[in-house]
Order: C-alpha cells, then structure tokens, then sequence
C-alpha cells in the first residue's frame, strides 16, 4: 500500500464532477467518468454471465479473429434467384428482422408494392397490396439469405445482385446495385420512373458490369474501405470516395467489355452520379465479416444489427439464427426542407451491418465532412467513435481512423459491455418519408434501442446455463 | 396548501445534478418546500412523511425522477414547472465540443493509464459493483457513497487486503492523500501526523485542529464508519495503520473512531502494541479505562486528541497538553459568567443544530456528564430519541445531516436552509438559552457560509430584542486558513456578527454547557 504514499496521486473520479472540479483546482491529475447506472440488472442472468466470463471471453477472441481476417471481395454478379440461397418466385427478402405484411412500415410496403410490379406479379398498386396481404407471396430476412439490403431492402427474384466471397473462410454475401438518391425502390417509391429504372439496372448496367467484373477477376473490398476511411468516408452515410475508388478500378475493364461506347458511358456515369453506389456493397462486405464469426458458443459478440422500419433487431455469434428485437426509434435528424419529425419513419435498413462491423457511425471520426449534415461538430464525431471504444471487444487491424493516430476502428459489439456501461450503438443513418413512395427525408444519427441488448444478454445467459 | 409532483420518466440525473436542481428550484420565488428525489420506494414513503405526495408521482419507479412542490398560496403552477423546466435545460446542456469524457473505469484507463484512486460517489446500489471492478483494475478507492450493503463492504475489503490495495468507505466523506484533501477535506499543512479515522467529520476536525496549532499531516485515512464494527471486522482500519507504521513521513499515529466492536478493539490493541511510533486513540463514547493496558494513549475529545498528537510530534510532553486544557477551561469559565449573567429567567436549554455528525456525538458526550437528560435525532450515550425530529424538546443536539433532512436536499453543509429555518424558531422559543452551531469549512462544502449564516444572525438578534431576551450564538468553525473559504475571515466575521466562536466543537460545547449550568 505504501506504493501510493510514495507515487503521485492519480484519480479516475466516478460520481460528482464537482470532486473532479476541486482535483482540478489543486492541480491533481485526474478523469471525470460520465457513470450510468447498468441497462438491466437482474442477478440471476449477470451471475450466469460473470460465472461464465472466462468462456465467454475466450469465445469472443475467437468471433473477433473471424471478422478482423475476413477478406471480402466481389467475384461476380448474377440474378437473385440463380445465387441468393433460398430465393424462389415468390419470396422477397427485407430489412431487419422478421415482419409480417401487417406489420409493415409505409415505406417497407411502398418497396414491396414496387417489387411486385417491377416482377410482373402484378400492374397496378391497389392490385400488389392485395397479393401482399394474400399470403401468396412469402416474406423473408435479407439477412437469414446472407444477403443485406439498404433502406426497405426489398431483395426479388429477377434482381442482379453482387457476389461477394469471403477469401479467408469461404462464405459468400449478396446485395443489389444501389439506385441512387431522390425517388428510390428502397424509400419505398414505386411510380413508373423508379421502375424504370430498375428495368434499366437489370437490362443494361447488369450485364455490362458482370463483363466488367468477370475480367478483373476479382475486386478487394477491405481495401477500398479502408483508403475510404482514409479519404473521408465511414462507408455508411457517406460513400463519395469509395464510389470513385470502385469507379477507377471498374471504368477501364467496363470500357474494354461494354462494345456500344454509348453504354459505357451511361453505366459509368450512373455510378459517377451516385455517391451512394458503394453503400450496398460496403454492407455486403460487413454481412460477409460478421457471418464468418456466427455460431461461435458463449460469444457475446453483436453479428447482426438490423431494422425493418417497425422493429431494431439483433443476434449474437453466442445465440445462432435467434433475433432480439424491440420498437425502432426514430433518428434525431436534420430535415431536408418541408419535413419535421412528424413525417420521419422508424429507423429502418440493414445499412447498421456496417456500424456492427466498426464502420458507420462507429468510424464517424474518419469522415468529418458528414458530421454536420449528421447535426454537429467535429469534436462530438470524434466523441462518437471513441465513446464506442468502450462497447467493443477490439480495434480493427485495418481500417483506422487518421485524425486518432490512425487507430483501428471500434470492432466487434459486446452485448455485455453495452448493458453493463449503459452505452448503446451509435448508428449514422437516412430517413425515410413514412408514407410509402416519398423517399428520404433527412439523415441523422440515433442510438440503438435498450430493448434488443437486453432481451440479446438474457438470451445469451439462457442459453449458457 | 398548493401541492403538486411531476415524474422525468426514466431521465437519469447524477446525485449532484439533482442537488443542483433541488438547490434552484428551492430557492425559486413561490415554492415553499421542494424535494427532487428517484422514485424508489424509501423515497417514496419519505415523500409520504413529509406531506409532499401527491397521486401523480405515485407510480414513478425507481428509474424515474420525481419532483414534488409545495406552492405558495395563489402561486401559477404553470410559471413554476416551465421555470422549472428550464432549470432542468440547463443541467442537461450537452458537452458540446468538450472533450471527451469515458463512460467507465476500463475508458478511464485508456486516458489515465497510471491512476492509482478511484474515487466513486454514484447510487449505493451499483457502488459496490464499480468498487470491485476498480479494485481489479489494481486501483485503490475511495467509497464516498453510502448504502452499500455491508456483505458487499466485507467482500470489497477483503479483496482489497488480499491486493495491498485500500478501500476507503463505504459513506467516507473525507480523506487525505498524498497531500490532496479528497470530497469534503480541508487544506491542511503537510506534516508528520498520520491520521486513521471511521468518521468523516472526526477526521476533519482533528487534521484542522493540527493544522491550525503548526503541525501537519502525512495522511488521514478515512474508513467509513461501518469498518470497526464486529462484521467488518477493522479490515481497513488495521490496514491503514500498518500502513502507516510503515510510512516513513510518518511519526505519530492518531486514530479517530467511536468505540469499535470489542474483537476489533483487541485487534487494534494487538497490532498498536507492536508498533514503535506514538499512538493517539480517540474512540468517542469510550470510557476513559477503554484503553488501559495498551500503548494506546486515549483522549477523550477529538480536541484533546489532536493536541496530544501535535504534542507528540514535536517531542513535548503530553502533560502540557492537560495543563493547556485547563486554563482554557478556565478561560470557557469567564466567558460563560458574562453571557450568563444576560439570560432572562425562564432561559433554560441548549439548542446545538450540527451539520458534523461526529460533532453531535461529542456535543452529546459532554453536555450528558454536566446537564443530564439530552435530546437527539440521533441519540448517542444516554440520550433520548427526540419523538418528533422538527421539534425541540429541553436540550437538544441535533445531527441536521442524518437522512431524514436530507432526502432531496444537499447536505447542510453545503445547504443552509433547513438549519437556518431551525435557528429562527429555536430563536423564537422563550426557553432556549443558547444556540450551538458547527460551521464546516472545505472542498465540498460551501463556498461562501456568511452569505448564508450571517443573515440569519441578524434575524436572531432582530427577534430576541423584540421579545426583550438575548439568545447567545456560540459555533466553531473547522477549516483552515489555507481552505477555499478562509477560516480568519469566517471566524472574524462571525465574531464581529457578536458569534462567540471557539477552536474546536468540544471547546463550543463546553462553552454553551457552562451559560446554561447555573
């Protein structure tokens, strides 16, 4: 004990900040803790977790090892309902957690309205509502499909979608092209135009991108990311350097496969005019990451955050195919004109795979350009990434952060430490209009609801016991 | 009466952002009274107690805030909440471009990597948790929350024996490291007296009186009261003085206490016995033949402690300690007889109002052996439960800081208003004789106590000329000069508000004792 009479005094204060104030007066080195009390605290399920701690611990290393080796790459492209597994004519998948027709957002039904339109199933709204409510048409998880979709995520049979391998474990992912901002399938518009579109991706910017892929080979993900990262992305809300890095590495090969030039340069300039091209696959390579580290017994390692404009899901490595879910919140957000909060739908989309994966709103702190847009200063983004230090189990070994001495990104939630130190998720995000067809609204930033964490760490403490 | 309660649902507050807000809202114009509380059931029931319940705030569970007003009569209701309103705004004004600021003791680490104390003051509940999780981040503690249970203080304690680490508290206000006064503490001179104490206030009061008479201080070990009883068994209490028999700027050791359970009173017999530095023992309520046999000096004031301990330090002899005593006692004699002489008939009790716990222990020492029959809240040796706390009966000694005056407030050493109501209606009452005060001095407490005593003082002496009586103020005010608040120009300013103010709470208490003892 005499080691602290003979060193200077040091003090980590927990509690009253005006103890820390009176260190500060008389010049004692000392950090404030902004304490809060735990998100749940009953006694039989945390004595199984600490009882447990060593296990779990050591299952958790193992998760981390999994997402920080992954190595996600595009290999190819092909239509849904060849590749995706599980696919068949009737089924869409969707955002989030399981959700029934009448449980759904406007948004989410707008999308599906869409999908069925753009299939053929039907030619007109009123009709594609009817068949949705039938039960003749099956709904499904993107992510139960290893599949992940922004917004409404409406994944159906006849749409191209990427496929993304895992190099180092050999699991492979799948997401749709994104079609851009303003009127979109995934705000969950469904006029003429945004159909059009879509007929347009699949006939023309589909195979030509195929070709284009199919002469490279194969393209590295994690390395766009993380010079992304470097550039001034967080690949969730803002993608304008990623998009270009992927832009630079496709043009060449699109030129030389695309015969019509006149082609060619529609295909790059759709991609050159959306920012947000590469959020699906920023996403695909996050799905890809986190599912390499699944069914790992007694992790309490987050692998899925996902939502369906209804509901905030997750699921652990510890716990299988299990989904913990509670009400979505809406996000605090800046509006683009005419809209308030009264017009914001609950959160919704799978673009949180990013955030669990240490991307997003987890790496906020790489992209200072967006804060602002997010509603903030720079310091609260740095805030932001380092307060989500606390709730995971690593830094990651490749995308780091310049602006904190090129730290690695938080990586990997830890269901316990967000109950235990009362800190949840942190997720940068758009809104969408909750009326079906609008389509985004704002962007904001919320934090993941109490309620899935909780029902995540009893679920996990049952399953351990 | 207008009474009305609001509930935050599920808003969390830190206890001193809701001392703030309960500060605010009391002092705004057209609340009477006012408690900002959790809505846990013990709150709840004090709320009940104290008139302030409403059916509103009924369902508020423990996650949620309750505030309970009581108005003024024909105050709007409306004006109050949104004013209120606004006060909540401003605590919960975000830390917009601050830096930041980890949420647990692992994010801490990350900023602070060579801590050595943690020193936590959150809810009772969860303290004993951050304790332990500090502890096995090889941090020492400081406990300055309460009510934790006591299974949780023994598993604590013990952990932290068995890791050479300290764990001062739980309900430790005060102590000093290294030279650095912690929560409530005063700035004291740096010395060769050590210093073990389970009691808060015993602790301030002796280090200050050591202070104050030249002589310093190397450490003051706080305990937290609970750590001499039978189930704790002393653990840090014995730890503390090891390690202050180890220390080398450490050459006479003071222990501060009331009287331990008697397994742990041989234990701290056994371990003094082997140590070769002068010990000083004050065990508050202890008989005078409670040490005999050890090598345990005892004193029987925390006064007489403190100068037996400067005594030692610079080599005197303990005798002059008593020979001082003495003649001041005599002094104490001459004052009385002047006061004395001012009392009108009918003038017969002792109204000591104390905001130190430890004080009102020791006021009610001293005024038993000479006056008799006492009066307390928190009734220590022979004296007897007051039956209604907010009322005096004959001699009364009053602790202001127990719970029952507290709940929603912040304590009075930092809040006045609760005693300084009291001081006007013990005033008020023909049969009071005097008027016994503590002022407490230091980090933590508050930063300006004239602005806050010194009107009431006036009011006192504004009611007794009324009424044709004088009502002497006696206090001692614990501090130094080196404090924030500067113990000469209290003491000079209480003096010249016609306070007769004394060097120590046992020199104030025999002084209003003698006016009253006829």
């Amino acid at each position: 004990m005499n080691n602290l009479f003979q060193s200077e005094l040091k003090v980590i204060n927990i509690g009253l900040k005006s103890f820390k104030e009176t260190l500060d007066k008389q010049n004692v080195k000392s950090v404030h803790v902004d304490w809060r009390p735990p998100l749940f605290t009953d006694d039989k399920v945390m004595s199984i977790i600490k009882s447990n701690t060593d296990k779990i611990e050591a299952a958790n290393k193992q998760a981390i090892q999994k997402i920080l080796n992954s190595k996600p790459f595009i290999v190819g492209m092909g239509k849904a309902l060849d590749v995706v597994p599980g696919m068949k004519k009737n089924l869409l998948l969707h955002a989030g957690p399981p959700v029934t027709w009448e449980n759904m957002c406007g948004p989410m039904r707008g999308a599906v309205i869409g999908a069925l339109i753009y299939e053929g199933i039907v030619d007109a709204p009123e009709k594609a509502e009817q068949i949705a409510a039938s039960g003749k048409i099956e709904f499904s998880p993107c992510h139960e499909h290893s599949a992940v979709g922004p917004m409404a995520g409406i994944v159906s049979p006849s749409m191209p979608v990427f496929i993304l391998q895992n190099d180092e474990y050999g699991n492979k992912a799948f997401c749709t092209m994104n079609e851009g901002l303003g009127k979109v399938l995934r705000y969950g518009a469904f006029s003429s135009d945004v159909i059009e579109r879509l007929k347009w991706m699949e006939k023309i910017l589909y195979p030509s991108l195929k070709k284009a892929i199919e002469k490279i080979g194969k393209i590295d993900l994690k390395n766009i990311i993380a010079q992304a990262l470097q550039m001034g992305d967080e690949v969730h809300n803002r993608n304008r350097a990623a998009t270009s890095l992927l832009y630079r590495t496709l043009a060449p090969s699109i030129i030389q496969t695309t015969d019509d030039k006149e082609i060619a340069a529609s295909v790059l300039e759709f991609i050159n005019r959306n920012d947000h091209f590469f959020l699906n696959l920023s996403m695909g390579a996050s799905k890809l990451s986190l599912d390499a580290a699944r069914n790992i017994e007694h992790s309490s390692i987050v692998v899925v955050m996902a939502r369906n404009g209804t509901e905030f899901g997750i699921q652990l490595s510890g716990t299988g195919d299990k989904w913990f879910t509670g009400p979505s919140p809406i996000p605090d957000a800046l509006f683009f004109t005419g809209y308030t909060k009264d017009d914001a739908n609950p959160d919704i989309g799978d673009s949180s795979i990013t955030e669990t994966n240490g991307l997003g709103g987890f790496a906020i702190a790489a992209s200072p350009a967006i804060v602002q847009f997010v509603g903030g200063s720079t310091k609260d983004a740095i805030n932001y990434t380092l307060k989500m230090y606390e709730i995971t189990a690593a830094e990651n070994n490749i995308y780091k952060i310049p602006y904190l001495n090129f730290r690695g990104t938080p990586t990997g939630i830890d269901v316990i430490k967000v109950v235990e130190k009362n800190i949840l998720p942190f997720i940068d995000t758009g809104v969408a209009h909750k009326n079906a067809g609008v389509g985004q609204i704002g962007a904001g930033v919320l934090s993941a609801p109490a309620e899935p964490f909780i029902k995540a760490i009893v679920g996990l403490a049952n399953q351990i016991k | 009466m207008n009474i009305i309660g609001i509930i935050k649902k599920g808003e969390y507050y830190d206890s001193i952002s809701i001392m703030l807000i309960a500060k605010h809202i009391s002092e705004m114009e057209g609340v009477d009274d006012s408690a900002v509380v959790m809505g846990t059931k013990e709150n709840k029931s004090i709320l009940t107690s104290s008139g302030l319940m409403t059916p509103d705030v009924q369902p508020a569970g423990e996650m949620d805030l309750i505030v309970a007003l009581k108005l003024k009569e024909g105050v709007d209701s409306k004006n109050v909440l949104y004013k209120i309103d606004e006060i909540f705004k401003a605590t919960k004004k975000s830390d917009d471009g601050e830096n930041f600021t980890p949420q647990s003791i692992d994010g801490a680490l990350n900023v602070l990597p060579d801590a050595n104390m943690a020193m936590i003051s959150v809810a009772g509940r969860y303290a004993g948790d951050v304790a332990m999780k500090s502890l096995q981040r090889g941090l020492h503690v400081m406990l300055f929350s309460d009510n934790v249970p006591i299974e949780k203080e023994i598993e604590l304690k013990k952990f932290a024996r068995e890791n050479n680490l300290f764990v001062m508290g739980p309900d430790c206000g005060t102590a000093i490291i290294n030279g650095v006064p912690l929560a409530f503490a005063n700035v004291v001179n740096k010395g060769n007296i050590g210093v073990v104490a389970a009691s808060g206030t015993g602790l301030q009061e002796v280090t200050c009186l050591i202070s104050n008479a030249g002589c310093g201080i190397s450490q003051a070990i706080g305990t937290g009261g609970r750590d001499v009883r039978k189930e704790v068994g002393g653990i840090m209490f014995i730890e503390g003085i090891k390690a202050l028999t180890a220390d080398p700027n450490t050459d006479v050791i003071l222990l501060v206490s009331k009287p331990p359970a008697t397994e742990v009173v041989e234990k701290i017999i056994s371990v003094a016995r082997g140590i070769r530095k002068p010990v000083v023992g004050v065990f508050l309520g202890a008989s005078p033949e409670f040490l005999k046999g050890s090598n345990i000096r005892q004193a029987l004031t925390l006064e007489e402690a403190a100068m037996k301990a400067v005594a030692l330090s610079k080599h005197d002899s303990i005798e002059s300690v008593d020979e001082n005593l003495k003649s001041r006692t005599s002094e104490i004699e001459q004052i009385a007889k002047v006061e004395k002489a001012k009392l009108s008939l009918g003038q017969k009790y002792l109204r000591a109002l104390y905001s130190g716990g430890t004080f009102c222990d020791e006021a009610q020492l001293l005024c038993q052996n000479v006056l008799g029959e006492v009066y307390s809240n928190i009734p220590f040796g022979s004296s007897k439960k007051l039956k209604d706390s907010s009322k005096s009966e004959k001699h009364t000694i009053l602790d202001l800081g127990d719970d029952e005056f507290t709940v929603g407030k912040p304590h009075p050493m930092i809040d006045y208003s609760t005693r300084n109501k009291r001081i006007i209606s013990e005033a008020e009452d023909p049969e009071t004789a005097v008027i016994l005060l503590d002022i407490v001095l230091g980090y933590g407490s508050n930063m300006d106590p004239l602005v806050e005593i010194i009107p009431v003082l006036k009011e006192v002496k504004k009611i007794t000329v009324q009424q044709k009586r004088y009502v002497p103020v006696v206090c001692s005010v614990t501090g130094t000069d080196k404090d924030p608040q500067n113990r000469t120009a209290v003491v000079t300013a209480l003096g010249a508000g016609g306070v007769k103010v004394m060097e120590s709470n046992a020199a104030a208490s025999m002084l209003a004792i003698s006016i009253i003892n006829r």
